[in-house]
């Protein structure tokens, strides 16, 4: 996997502190599932976390906690299977030297069940599909899919606060660069951009945003009540 | 949850030595899942507990809320310690990682996203080992205490109020663009002291 877009350190501080809002942690792990550099770099920053539980002053617990506790693992002492054995991708067996690229990382399989397939569509505009996701997001932010035809392109806009963009089908290229499958796109308000879908293919990418985003042409800004974005 | 008198368990706590201990947790944390040892167990509990309460607390949670999320991310040590790999993540780091989920999962009645545990598996690994050994605790205070104020101080904000970037930037009235670059800085500096030696 031949992954060039990364996530922000800042953004990794947040995941690892549990400090952002649904929508984002989800582009956040599934990018890390994808992406070994950034579990690399995940996993030091929540050393951090480690290192700061480790450094807190104790708090006074109940006498009876571990007694408590004691009498839960007497009750039900059997250990939780491990996940880690599920297939991550029902619909392609794991074969050796598999190009995970084209699987559907597990986090998001969480939401939305096996495969890209069976997602449920609706235009926004000829071909321009989004599918909401049930994740809690902050401040009107957006928590979707997106799958955009080749040679369409997005409104071009700005945002107030960050933007994440997985890319898990097809490809895009903005002012910044070109995004393949697995790469991401780590933004905040300081930049304006126009992703133009330039594969052969669809191109389905998972977004999450902390505020709506600004659009800053007449038309994006006519569509906008529309497309709630 | 049932309270029931003592059980043999808490009165034949064999008292491991505190030596041996220090700075083992990691160890004592493979050993609990290949042997099931409650004794093992309750050396843990001891240590970890009331410092995952602390940390439950100061993410605004009222204390009998935090105590019940103790209880419970104690009990997912115990269920959950044969997931636990020793050469992606220190005890501490695993532990604090369980809390954090069940934390959030709590309050937002949603589960936290999670990489995937088959990131904790696959690979052979390109490090040698989580790292956390040779850095002792008062490294990292010392590291922390040496960070400018306010980049510590959006450390602290992430990870014990639990505030986003843009809530950060909202409480401190200063652009999105300085609390991130404030928080690269910060993590950049913390994570130095788990590579070439200081």
């Amino acid at each position: 996997m031949n992954i060039k877009h990364h996530l922000d350190e800042a953004t990794l501080v947040s995941y690892a502190a549990g400090s952002m809002s649904q929508a984002m942690a989800l582009v956040v792990a599934c990018h890390i599932s994808m992406c070994s550099s950034c579990r690399q770099r995940i996993h030091q920053t929540e050393m951090i976390g480690g290192m700061l539980l480790e450094n807190l002053e104790p708090a006074d617990i109940s006498e009876s906690a571990l007694e408590q506790v004691l009498a839960c693992i007497d009750e039900a002492p059997e250990i939780e299977e491990s996940v880690a054995a599920a297939p991550i991708f029902d619909s392609a067996p794991l074969e050796n030297g598999a190009d995970r690229i084209s699987d559907l990382p597990a986090p998001l399989a969480d939401y939305i069940g096996g495969s890209l397939d069976q997602v449920e569509w609706s235009r926004i505009v000829p071909g321009v599909y989004y599918h909401d996701l049930p994740c809690k997001t902050e401040r009107g932010g957006v928590s979707r899919l997106m799958r955009i035809a080749p040679g369409k392109a997005m409104l071009p806009h700005s945002h107030d606060g960050n933007e994440l963009t997985l890319i898990l089908k097809g490809s895009f290229s903005d002012e910044i660069g070109r995004f393949t499958a697995g790469d991401i796109a780590d933004l905040d308000s300081e930049i304006e951009h126009q992703p133009l879908v330039d594969s052969d293919e669809d191109c389905i990418c998972l977004i999450a945003t902390d505020a709506p985003l600004k659009f800053s042409t007449l038309l994006g800004k006519l569509v906008q009540p529309m497309t709630g974005f | 949850m049932e309270t029931k008198p003592p059980g043999d368990d808490v009165e034949n706590i064999v008292a491991i030595p505190q030596q041996e201990m220090k700075n083992n947790w990691s160890d004592l944390l493979v050993q609990l899942a290949e042997r099931r040892d409650k004794q093992i167990y309750i050396a843990i509990f001891r240590h970890f507990a009331p410092k995952i309460k602390a940390y439950i607390a100061r993410l605004g949670l009222v204390e009998s809320t935090a105590e019940e999320l103790m209880q419970e991310t104690m009990l997912a040590v115990w269920r959950k310690a044969h997931m636990y790999n020793r050469s992606k993540a220190a005890a501490s780091t695993w532990i604090y990682t369980l809390a954090r989920n069940l934390s959030i999962d709590w309050m937002r009645k949603q589960k936290y996203p999670e990489y995937g545990l088959e990131a904790w598996h696959e690979e052979p690994d390109e490090e040698r080992n989580s790292g956390e050994d040779e850095v002792t605790a008062d490294r990292l205070q010392k590291a922390i205490s040496q960070l400018p104020e306010k980049q510590a101080q959006v450390i602290y904000m992430s990870f014990f109020e639990g505030r986003s970037h843009t809530d950060i930037s909202d409480r401190l009235g200063i652009p999105l663009g300085s609390v991130k670059s404030r928080l690269r800085l910060a993590s950049e500096k913390l994570k130095m002291i788990w590579r070439d030696d200081v």
